[in-house]
């Protein structure tokens, strides 16, 4: 589990001392002076109440014991500080400076429940009616479940802390509020970590422009956001895009603007744009939305192929509906309720239907690469925005196409051009300021995104250089409010945010790190977590690949029909000429495809098939399985705090560590070798050809190398001293196994076709 | 990933061949001079035939039956390769004929064991499709035909003899048996007391051959209960058994109380736990015939706990269900709920979560009793499973061999009723896939410990082709005595023999010595997941996803380990004796660099 802050004097509470207290032991009358513990504050954090004792239910058992402490609520968090004394902190290898495992920043929290006797009531207010609840459960963003009971505390002090707990994390509230906006730490080292690319100068898209070798116009007009609001200072369109298409955009508030996102390397290349929103009458968006796709068209003369998402991919509510039926199956309250919904998993899962919206997005991204791949067509994909779907096809297709962005800094230089420079809501899309109004927008598009990217990872995994607990990281990142990368809904906003002189704050500019800055977060041992030790770099694969020759495939498809045999013309992406009807056309023409005759399987294209068979390059064109086995639940995301799903000593950790392990066994032979050699005859070859094998490695701590049996299959998330040594028991199987059975075999005997001869 | 120039259709795909030595036979086949037979194995009959791939469309080539094995070569440039064992074929039948219209109307379809369905299409003339059938009828069903296994007429050397494996008396030694609480008995030399277990058994000490004969009576088909594993801490034991004639009236036998008396004094464990691997009301529902379980006053110092595992009818139409989902193809659309429907890994669960709670109850000290109806199926399984659990030693490449020996061979699972070797009985209510079951359990349990186990996925893969080819004689006939009858283990040759020939391909490469450690998976259905490499394998979809890019970054640190390794052993020599550099430096590369890991801690 995450603990506790930077480890000061005082103690960081730990959720594996068990109270054997049962409740009524605690004499009121006796009560030891209310000694009230706050945790090691950030710097610009605020205690705002208080209260204590607070029993914190652990989760590993049916609610039935816990750890007395004090619950605090401050202006980044809500914290528990156990009573208990701190057992010496050395199983902490993930640490998560800013907060602990029994902290809870405020953006992270999902909902609040009270629990009155043995009901469980949802909060959404922070005003209280009747009697002051005896529980408050929260359930966060980040899948975490605390239980909190309230009767040991004072009536008053218990009401002053569920009200303030609701109140600020429920109750919306001003951007300025936000506690990056206090949080003052002294910062100076704040750099650019890795070279991330961040795509708020010219310089940053010239050099992108150049490494991709593509050829558009760059735009400098919006400087001031005068073009438009949503739209970053600089960015490229195509190169015929004129200086009178600029005044109609300004009309249209940039949109309609086809937004470079990255070049193929035969010179075809990705757009994306908002749509206009077209009326029959009005001729002027019609002619100017014509004049765009001509500019996308005639760019080198490519064809180009047009998609609106918003017609083929679910609408950011049915994401936003199917995540919150999804995420609930994650949200345990106790044991009884794992073990019955363990029963109907797999069909509640198919319910809920994230896994194929998950699916549907990374066909989706399939089909533009294909389109730039094998038929080298411009793309031009739109959405209302053009700043939530699209960024997920786009930063998707670039992932599949380009070995660039599945490194560590291209990738969250991905994130930076795609979603930050994009003008993703990320304020509106987490719903980060609680705002009523804004309930409607809040939709997790940039997490659907990691977890497309996670499917990648998790099938191809030697492709990426990140690892799954990065992505992980990076997916709880977006509720820790000190971070500048996802608190804003545009550049625009950043910009006004961070640069104006703002009476309010009167401390000037605000001045909040990057996500990026993982230094913020983990310390340089816990940040090793985030490499994928099997990642090769370029360096070797142009090796294998000398070798390794590509057979053609002719498929031989003259005979009868197979369930594969796939229409040689697809539907539904649309062949642009010339003339804007036809482009209206496409709408139709994508329903076409979610028709329900169209199966997924018959819209895998011989372009798809043919990869399937071709021998996998990890820094080439890398597409996703879509069958249904292929595409699963991120599980170390979803899973990693609840006790009854942890492997004792076992999950893909423990293979993890047997690497890492021969990797530093490796690397320490390198070194002896070296040495022997005098670093001359023998370090130079030995290390320009192998260094691929462990260069990448994420070493694990020494003391841990050999006790990789007693990890946690949730680790690093989890740390094992929480978990029983028991066997987790399934209970309720019987109501789970109800056979359908016509001929009542259940009932039959094994052997019935002898009868026991009675003794 | 997957080689494209490898054919995807081998049947036996990750098995290697051994069968080199048999170039002579394979010169008599003359256009496929590529299969190389087994030495024994006869060639019966080729044909011009077209195959209807499900992959592929229809592919004209040529078969190729032996006695052995149905092989099919297509022409062409994109060759596809089947190479059935007639083992594992279950049906054959004719489709379609003169009435039948188009081009491939004279049809064969052939149903498989191992999760796959084949169908032919033959010419009209000249009967090329009664011949065909009429042969692959006579030599895929041997026993209906009067005809050997081919185990039988198979020829096969290898270096090593499996039938040495399994010592009954090596393997209760290991166990620390017999101790002051438990004996060896030989009451079962000649199959008297029970037909269907061993020669060998474990009782407690304190019982006499009279005891054991009495409780035969009580005992449904003599199955009386004796050791199958014993904790060296605790002493705690699990004890396997068939279930109590109680029947209607309730009878109650005051030596099959004795007996599990002393079973339970054996440790001193205060309450005896029976675990029933059935359903509450199928126990209830065997009084009926006779059957039944142990009752509260009868047994007082016993708790009875029923595991709700459900009868080898439910698992057969369970699997015959996961198959319509996954072959030919995989079904897309609902593939979730239609695995759920199937309910395949939700039995899975209710076999692991029975385990666990075995190994849970002895691994703290309690003895238990494990039965269901006749103690062959669900309790081989349970047994066998809760031991994986419990002992390390069965987690080696060696003592899983002994595991199954032991537990499911030995004890008479009745392998030859249930996977119905050489019988053309198709629709035999004997023929259930407990066996697969419990292979998937062990897989699941590989999945979630992926450093615990010696053996690898492929091993366990070859045992299941080999539980259908009838190459072997490992899994042939129902128990020992009629194994003894056949002189199976001096006629054939066992499964242990191919694979301790060359155990390399079935290691698994993160393999962690840990001796003492009980290992507990997650029976949860978050974690259990369909063994889609061996389920869906024919798939070509499928096949890709088959690498282990971990395994494959192992071994090649491993091999630049040892390049290191024997490099700095060489500069070391030539730095500690730089005349005899040339004449020594080859001689540390002859030691496999494999044994030197230990050397790593010790400075040079």
């Amino acid at each position: 589990m995450l603990s506790l802050g930077s480890g000061g004097a005082k103690q960081p509470p730990k959720a594996s001392f068990v109270s054997y207290v049962t409740p009524e032991e605690i004499n009121p009358e006796k009560e030891p002076p209310k000694k009230e513990r706050y945790p090691d504050l950030l710097p610009g954090e605020v205690v705002f109440c208080s209260a204590s004792p607070i029993l914190k239910y652990t989760q590993d058992e049916l609610s039935q014991r816990g750890v007395f402490g004090t619950l605090v609520c401050t202006n980044f968090r809500v914290s528990f500080i156990s009573d208990e004394v701190q057992v010496e902190d050395t199983i902490q290898h993930f640490k998560n400076k800013l907060y602990g495992e029994n902290d809870i920043p405020l953006m992270c929290v999902d909902n609040i429940y009270g629990g009155y006797d043995d009901k469980k009531k949802l909060i959404t207010c922070p005003l209280l009616k009747n009697k002051c609840p005896s529980k408050i459960i929260i359930h966060c963003k980040d899948l975490r479940v605390f239980q909190y009971c309230l009767t040991y505390t004072d009536e008053k002090d218990a009401r002053k802390i569920f009200q303030g707990i609701v109140h600020h994390c429920l109750e919306s509230k001003s951007l300025k509020c936000v506690f990056a906006f206090s949080y003052n730490a002294n910062n100076a080292e704040m750099q650019r970590k890795g070279r991330t690319v961040m795509f708020d100068s010219i310089d940053d898209w010239t050099q992108e422009m150049k490494r991709t070798k593509g050829v558009c116009r760059l735009v400098a007009e919006n400087q001031s956001f005068e073009l438009s609001q949503r739209l970053p200072q600089y960015f490229f369109v195509p190169a015929n895009v004129t200086e009178e298409d600029f005044q109609n955009a300004r009309k249209f508030n940039g949109k309609g603007l086809p937004i470079w996102c990255w070049s193929h390397h035969t010179g075809c290349a990705l757009f994306k744009t908002a749509a206009l929103p077209l009326m029959q009458e009005d001729t002027i968006p019609q002619a100017y939305m014509e004049k765009m796709l001509n500019a996308v068209a005639q760019n080198y003369l490519y064809s180009v192929k047009t998609e609106d998402l918003s017609d083929t991919l679910p609408s950011l509510q049915e994401v936003q509906l199917s995540y919150t039926k999804f995420k609930q199956f994650f949200l345990i309250d106790n044991s009884t309720e794992f073990w019955m919904s363990d029963v109907k998993w797999f069909s509640s899962l198919e319910n809920a239907g994230w896994l194929d919206i998950i699916r549907q997005c990374l066909q989706k991204a399939v089909e533009v690469v294909e389109c730039l791949e094998k038929e080298n067509t411009n793309v031009l994909i739109m959405e209302e925005e053009g700043s939530d779907l699209c960024c997920v096809i786009s930063s998707l297709v670039q992932l599949m196409l380009d070995p660039y962005y599945r490194t560590l800094t291209g990738f969250q230089s991905l994130v930076q051009k795609e979603w930050i420079a994009g003008g993703h809501n990320f304020q509106d899309r987490c719903n980060h300021l609680h705002h009523k109004d804004k309930e409607h927008l809040q939709t997790p598009v940039f997490l659907l995104f990691l977890e497309c990217v996670w499917q990648l990872l998790h099938q191809h995994s030697p492709a990426f250089q990140f690892s799954e607990t990065y992505l992980t990281v990076l997916s709880d990142s977006v509720h820790v409010p000190v971070f500048s990368t996802f608190l804003f809904n545009s550049v625009q906003q950043k910009v006004s945010m961070m640069t104006a002189e703002s009476p309010q704050t009167q401390r000037g500019p605000l001045n909040c790190p990057t996500v990026w800055d993982w230094s913020v977060q983990f310390d340089c041992r816990a940040q090793e977590f985030f490499i994928n030790p099997l990642y090769t770099d370029k360096l070797r694969v142009d090796k294998l690949t000398k070798k390794s020759h590509r057979p053609k495939h002719t498929r031989q498809l003259s005979l009868p029909s197979s369930a594969f045999k796939t229409p040689s013309k697809k539907g539904f992406f649309k062949e642009e000429t010339d003339s804007l009807k036809k482009m209206l056309r496409v709408k139709r023409l994508s329903r076409w495809m979610l028709s329900p005759d169209a199966s997924p399987q018959a819209s895998t294209s011989e372009f798809y098939e043919a990869w399937l068979r071709r021998p996998l390059d990890y820094h080439g064109v890398l597409l996703p399985l879509l069958d249904g086995p292929a595409v699963r639940v991120w599980m170390q995301r979803y899973l990693r705090w609840i006790p009854e799903v942890q492997i004792c000593g076992g999950g893909t950790v423990a293979v993890t560590n047997r690497l890492a392990e021969l990797q530093g066994e490796v690397r320490e032979l390198l070194r002896r070798l070296e040495r022997q050699c005098g670093g001359i005859d023998a370090g130079g070859p030995y290390h320009s050809d192998h260094h691929h094998l462990y260069d990448n490695v994420a070493p694990l701590p020494p003391h841990l190398l050999r006790s990789s049996v007693r990890l946690s299959s949730s680790f690093p998330f989890a740390s094992i001293r929480n978990w029983p040594f028991k066997p987790a028991i399934p209970t309720s199987m019987l109501q789970g196994l109800i056979v359908s059975d016509p001929d009542n075999m259940a009932d039959r005997e094994d052997e019935y076709t002898e009868t026991i001869s009675l003794v | 990933m997957a080689s494209a120039s490898i054919p995807a259709y081998n049947s036996i795909p990750l098995e290697n061949s051994s069968s080199q030595n048999a170039s002579n036979e394979s010169l008599k086949m003359e256009p496929l001079a590529d299969v190389a037979l087994l030495p024994g194995e006869e060639r019966v009959i080729d044909k011009d035939i077209i195959y209807i791939c499900p992959f592929n469309g229809a592919l004209k080539g040529k078969v190729f039956i032996t006695n052995f094995r149905l092989y099919f070569k297509s022409d062409g440039d994109h060759v596809v390769v089947l190479d059935v064992p007639l083992g594992a074929i279950s049906r054959v039948e004719k489709m379609g004929g003169a009435s039948s219209r188009g081009e491939n109307s004279y049809g064969l379809d052939i149903t498989c064991k191992d999760m796959r369905n084949l169908r032919f299409a033959l010419k009209q003339e000249g009967h090329s499709r009664r011949d065909i059938f009429e042969i692959l009828f006579r030599y895929a069903f041997p026993l209906s035909h009067g005809l050997p296994l081919f185990a039988y007429l198979s020829q096969e050397k290898f270096d090593e003899n499996g039938w040495h494996v399994y010592k009954p008396m090596e393997e209760y030694r290991r166990q620390g048996l017999p101790t002051d609480k438990w004996r060896i008995s030989f009451i079962n030399e000649d199959y008297k007391l029970c037909d269907t277990y061993p020669t060998i058994l474990v009782v407690p000490f304190k019982a006499t051959e009279d005891d054991l004969q009495k409780v035969a009576t009580f005992r449904s088909r003599c199955r009386i209960p004796v050791l199958s594993w014993i904790n060296k801490e605790n002493q705690a034991v699990i004890v396997r058994c068939s279930q109590p004639l109680v029947g209607m009236s309730g009878k109650r036998n005051k030596d099959d109380e004795r007996y599990l008396e002393m079973i339970r004094e054996a440790n001193g464990t205060t309450k005896l736990t029976i675990f029933d691997a059935r359903p509450n009301v199928n126990a209830v529902a065997n009084k009926a015939t006779g059957g039944g379980y142990e009752g509260d006053d009868a047994y007082q110092n016993a708790e009875l706990v029923f595991l709700d595992i459900h009868n080898i009818h439910v698992m057969r139409e369970s699997l015959k269900k996961l198959k319509d989902i996954v072959y030919p193809n995989v079904e897309e659309a609902h593939w979730l709920s239609s695995l759920e429907s199937t309910h395949w890994l939700e039995h899975i669960k209710l076999v692991l979560s029975g385990a666990i709670q075995v190994a849970d109850k002895v691994s703290s000290g309690n003895s238990v009793v494990v039965h269901c109806s006749d103690g062959w199926d669900r309790t081989a399984q349970l047994t066998s499973l809760a031991m994986l659990m419990l002992d390390s030693h069965y987690r080696t490449l060696r003592g899983f061999q002994v595991l199954l020996e032991k537990e499911w061979i030995g004890f008479g699972h009745k392998f030859a009723s249930r996977i119905g070797h050489g019988d053309k009985n198709h629709a035999d209510q004997d023929r259930s896939p407990i066996f697969l079951q419990f292979i998937d359990c062990v897989w699941q349990m590989t999945k979630q410990f992926p450093t615990a186990f010696e053996f690898n996925e492929r091993l366990l893969m070859v045992i299941l082709d080999h539980l259908y080819s009838c190459r072997f004689g490992t899994f042939l006939y129902n128990c020992e005595n009629v194994r003894d009858n056949n002189l199976l283990r001096t006629k054939t040759v066992s499964l242990w023999s191919l694979v301790n020939s060359d155990t390399s391909s079935f290691i698994n490469p993160f393999y962690t010595e840990e001796s003492s450690r009980v290992l507990y998976p997650v029976a949860s259905m978050r974690h259990l997941e369909l063994w889609v490499t061996y389920y869906i394998r024919w798939n070509p979809r499928i096949r890709q996803q088959q690498q282990s890019p971990v395994e494959q970054r192992y071994r090649e640190l491993l091999a630049l380990r040892d390049q290191y390794l024997k490099k700095l052993q060489e500069l070391q020599l030539s730095d500690s004796s730089p005349s005899t550099h040339l004449s020594n430096s080859s001689t540390p590369s002859a030691a496999s660099p494999t044994q030197h890991i230990t050397r790593l801690q010790t400075p040079f």
